[in-house]
């Protein structure tokens, strides 16, 4: 903002000791560090205590039960016979009879490692492949729109040609999982890097990095938010495509999973076993979930406070979880930073 | 080691250019206020003094290691806290591991942020967001110093004493620096000289030496500051329709 440009209304002011921001304001190194000091503590938050925020945990489990006594509430009516429409004891119970059969844990057990080994394998293919096409632009435009198209493409879409390729064996589960997960990193991977801000690179320019040190200490850092959002999207995808997977392709040397365990029941046409299977297929999803997500936090910073400028990291994607938590800035954001 | 501009020329593709004909000598250890209203070119001539950008035309001269440089929005990295942000300055520079804990706290003392090193930038507040900035840019251990704007964003409180601030930091460092601004009164505050830009294209127009006085006396100050404007109005006058 430029002063007023007549200088007379300040030369008339008292000549001895005047604080006017045209002159220096403080007396000395002291009294500077002294007021900044006071200023830094009235403009920092007060330190903010990292308490457990007891609803998340309260309210999530409140309304589970609620779910629960509403299904057996609605079961007790008696509207459907009890073998089509279980109650949630009857679930309970056949989950405990799975459990003494050990069919509980092998399925478990069998479809979370492949879950976790096929996410683990697609994490390592999809990493170079997307840092390729982040930075080589000629290859992105190339694959880019095949690679988005592949994210859209239900993955159980290919169970049929992996079982003719593979047969009734894990290649097949992994085919489907990876053609599931691969995708989804790769994109989340680019768009991390896309959103990088000039900034930073310009700020690494300046500092003197070099192009290996820019992209280990600035760019892989920087992408980091996006990157972890991909991955966690790309473990919902295998996990979805390993049950799809399990269902359809039951046999051969394919292991007893749980999308076996949900076949088993639909044949058997036992809906306790069905709904125990749903159950678990949920169970494990959510627990795996929060996992992902305390990595994704922990990575993705609060949005600065400058008003006017949304936080280039805060991704629209799957935003919702960050943006209620306590340190982002909600209220200054002038744009609605997701409509998730 | 000065740095020279000499009829310095600059245009983006085949537009109007956006130098043309700066002509600037900045010596060592001087304190130079480049001040011109939006449009100027200040931003540009200093990426071009920085060595990130490259003149059209004309000749300069600069420090061979090049330039330190702050810029409008502090620029830290999200990820890292407030110490690390400088080390990280200092490891890119070679620094080795155990000097670089020891030269980051010596420059957090400097800006007197010396608790608030395991800080992420965004514990931060903008102002003391921006001395972590001039610490790390002090960590490059450049003679030069270029600053585009740094205060720009900040409130006025935080404005008026990290002026001090640069002022005690610049005199007890001795470096030399170009501080680009929109602001009279920034530039009458900070300093020795003020050079003036006109807009479209940038070309220096008119230089004000800042004498001690002014420091100290609102009113001297006050009435450069009005020259200064009235002169600055003057070449925004000459884009009126």
């Amino acid at each position: 903002m430029p002063s007023n440009p007549s200088p007379l209304a300040e030369v008339t002011e008292t000549r001895e000791h005047v604080h006017a921001a045209l002159t220096r304001t403080s007396t000395g190194k002291e009294d500077l560090r002294e007021l900044e000091s006071g200023l830094d503590s009235l403009q920092s938050d007060a330190d903010r205590k990292h308490r457990i925020d007891w609803s998340r945990i309260l309210l999530p489990v409140a309304a589970l039960v609620v779910m629960v006594l509403i299904w057996q509430f609605y079961v007790s009516l008696g509207v459907k016979r009890r073998d089509l429409v279980p109650g949630p004891l009857d679930v309970v119970a056949q989950m405990g009879v799975l459990w003494s059969d050990g069919k509980f844990q092998q399925s478990i057990w069998t479809s979370l490692q492949r879950g976790v080994v096929g996410f683990l394998i697609s994490v390592a293919i999809a990493t170079p492949v997307g840092l390729l096409l982040a930075q080589v632009a000629p290859l992105r435009r190339a694959f880019g729109p095949l690679i988005s198209g592949l994210q859209v493409l239900p993955s159980v879409a290919w169970v049929p040609a992996a079982i003719i390729w593979f047969g009734l064996t894990d290649a097949t589960v992994y085919f489907v999982v990876f053609m599931g997960a691969i995708p989804s990193i790769i994109n989340g991977l680019i768009s991390g890097v896309d959103q990088i801000p000039p900034q930073y690179r310009r700020v690494g320019t300046v500092l003197g990095a070099s192009r290996l040190q820019m992209a280990l200490q600035v760019i892989l850092p920087a992408a980091l938010p996006g990157y972890l959002s991909g991955l966690k999207q790309g473990w919902a995808f295998s996990w979805r495509s390993l049950m799809a997977a399990e269902i359809i392709a039951v046999g051969g040397t394919i292991g007893f999973g749980l999308g076996s365990l949900l076949d088993q029941g639909r044949v058997l046409s036992d809906m306790t076993i069905v709904m125990a299977a749903i159950l678990l297929i949920l169970g494990v999803g959510i627990l795996i979930e929060p996992a992902g997500l305390r990595a994704h936090r922990k990575a993705t910073p609060a949005p600065p406070r400058p008003p006017g400028r949304q936080h280039p990291l805060t991704r629209p994607v799957q935003s919702q979880t960050h943006r209620k938590s306590p340190t982002a800035a909600v209220g200054l954001l002038p744009l609605p930073a997701a409509n998730a | 080691m000065p740095v020279i501009l000499e009829h310095l020329g600059k245009r983006f593709g085949d537009g109007a250019p956006v130098l043309d004909d700066v002509n600037a000598n900045i010596n060592q250890g001087e304190f130079v206020a480049l001040l011109g209203a939006s449009g100027c070119g200040k931003s540009t001539l200093l990426n071009i003094i920085a060595g990130l950008e490259a003149p059209t035309s004309g000749a300069l001269e600069v420090p061979s290691d090049g330039a330190a440089f702050m810029f409008q929005d502090a620029a830290l990295f999200p990820w890292l806290t407030a110490r690390e942000n400088i080390e990280l300055a200092l490891k890119l520079r070679g620094v080795g591991k155990a000097e670089r804990r020891i030269k980051a706290q010596e420059l957090l003392e400097l800006v007197h942020l010396g608790t608030a090193g395991d800080k992420r930038p965004h514990e931060l507040s903008g102002g003391m967001r921006q001395r972590v900035s001039l610490a790390r840019s002090l960590a490059q251990d450049r003679q030069l110093l270029l600053m585009d704007e740094p205060f720009a964003a900040l409130d006025a409180i935080t404005r008026d004493l990290l002026h001090d601030e640069l002022e005690r930091i610049w005199k007890e460092t001795g470096r030399t620096i170009v501080f680009v601004t929109h602001n009279v009164r920034e530039a009458v505050r900070l300093g020795q000289r003020v050079l003036l830009l006109s807009s479209r294209p940038g070309r220096v127009v008119q230089e004000w030496a800042v004498t001690e006085e002014h420091r100290t006396d609102a009113g001297l100050a006050g009435q450069l500051t009005g020259v200064i404007t009235a002169r600055l109005r003057e070449e925004i006058r000459r884009h009126a329709k």
